[in-house]
């Protein structure tokens, strides 16, 4: 008889642990972050001109995942 | 029924009508019911927020300008987008918003903790001190700059009076709202006054909420203030001070009101925080297709910190 002692956890994909609510949340408040530091930065202008385009990205991904389960 | 007097009259057709009506509202579901409760609401909603927002996307793609209505409209695409976020003006308006921003919340939540963690010893009279410390957020952004305004006047404010007695320079000597270099200090200077009760008010709340047995504990093990302060007071309250800071945050990237009242973005452009960029192109030039797109950059903006904001908030609650 063998007994499977391997957690339910370990058998998931990749995929199924990174798709998750938590990690996607982070990473796309880590772009909204970095879309309005862009925008507010006094370094570089090209950083400035894709601000926006960052903080879109960042927004609809934040509304998109946190549809996501937990 | 003819002898019956005028109010009886209205009092038998009520009592008349009145279970049809009960029946049929008795016949509708919860669901239905919930339906017609809010619908009022939803209605209002898309009349005042969103219709407003979806127009105002599509007029940051358009020529079109609120003096000029009568002059048929051009898509011009993403042109608009595209100057906002190649001018060098309209990125210098984003850095002074940047100081205001930075500076404020950075000053609010050190004075606003510093205040909290004082008022929390409970010592005699706190009650009345917290009471003092709340005064200037009741007021109105509007009388705050007004009044300031006097206070700041170089030959009767009392701030340059209260500046000269303790640095001795003279009082007439300096303006702190006409000086290229004084005036970004001026309006951070009067929104910490007046917000830093408020960060108080959040931070107040968050140490009221960590239980004592934890310190308790810390008092057996012999862990110092100072370590009890770094270890338990500050990581436990931490929630709290990020909801106050992302609040102050995004509330001050759209700032407007107050300082309009103290600089109007004066001497020069020094203090044009984006609003009031914004108010400029939109109804001093009447740019009202520039100013849609560049409220739309400000939107997503603050809609982004927006989201972070309910993130934390959820976190805290989740405590």
């Amino acid at each position: 008889m063998s007994l499977d002692v391997t957690p339910a956890i370990a058998r998931r994909g990749l995929a199924d642990r990174v798709l998750r609510r938590g990690p996607l949340e982070a990473i796309a408040t880590t772009i909204i972050a970095a879309g309005v530091v862009m925008l507010m930065q006094p370094f570089s202008l090209t950083l400035y001109s894709w601000s926006f385009a960052t903080t879109l990205f960042g927004t609809v991904m934040f509304t998109i995942v946190s549809k996501v389960r937990e | 029924m003819n002898e019956l007097s005028a109010s009886s009259r209205i009092t038998y057709r009520a009592v008349m009508v009145r279970p049809s009506v009960a029946r049929r509202v008795r016949g509708l579901s919860d669901k239905t019911l919930a339906w017609l409760f809010i619908t009022p609401t939803i209605v209002l909603l898309l009349a005042i927020n969103i219709f407003p927002l979806l127009w105002t996307i599509y007029l940051s793609f358009t020529n079109y300008r609120a003096n000029r209505a009568n002059v048929p409209t051009i898509w011009l695409g993403a042109d608009w987008y595209q100057s906002i976020l190649t001018d060098p003006d309209i990125w210098a308006a984003m850095q002074v918003t940047a100081h205001f921003v930075i500076w404020t919340v950075v000053i609010e939540t050190v004075l606003g903790f510093g205040l909290a963690y004082l008022i929390d010893k409970k010592f005699r009279g706190h009650g009345m001190w917290t009471t003092i410390i709340l005064l200037p957020m009741m007021l109105s952004p509007a009388v705050v700059g007004n009044f300031w305004t006097f206070l700041y006047q170089p030959q009767i404010g009392l701030f340059n009076y209260v500046v000269a007695f303790f640095t001795g320079r003279a009082a007439s000597s300096f303006q702190m709202l006409g000086d290229v270099t004084l005036s970004p200090w001026a309006i951070v200077i009067v929104d910490a006054w007046m917000w830093t009760p408020y960060v108080m008010l959040i931070c107040l709340a968050g140490l009221r909420s960590i239980p004592d047995y934890i310190y308790e504990a810390a008092e057996v093990d012999r862990a110092s203030k100072w370590r009890q302060f770094w270890s338990i007071t500050l990581p436990m309250a931490l929630p709290f001070i990020m909801l106050a800071v992302l609040f102050r945050g995004i509330e001050n990237f759209k700032m407007f009101d107050m300082v309009n009242l103290l600089t109007g973005g004066g001497p020069g452009s020094t203090t044009e925080v984006a609003s009031i960029t914004l108010k400029r192109a939109a109804f001093e030039s009447w740019r009202t297709g520039y100013s849609s797109a560049f409220a739309i950059i400000l939107f997503v903006t603050v809609f982004g910190l927006a989201n972070i904001y309910v993130k934390a908030l959820n976190r805290v609650k989740s405590r």
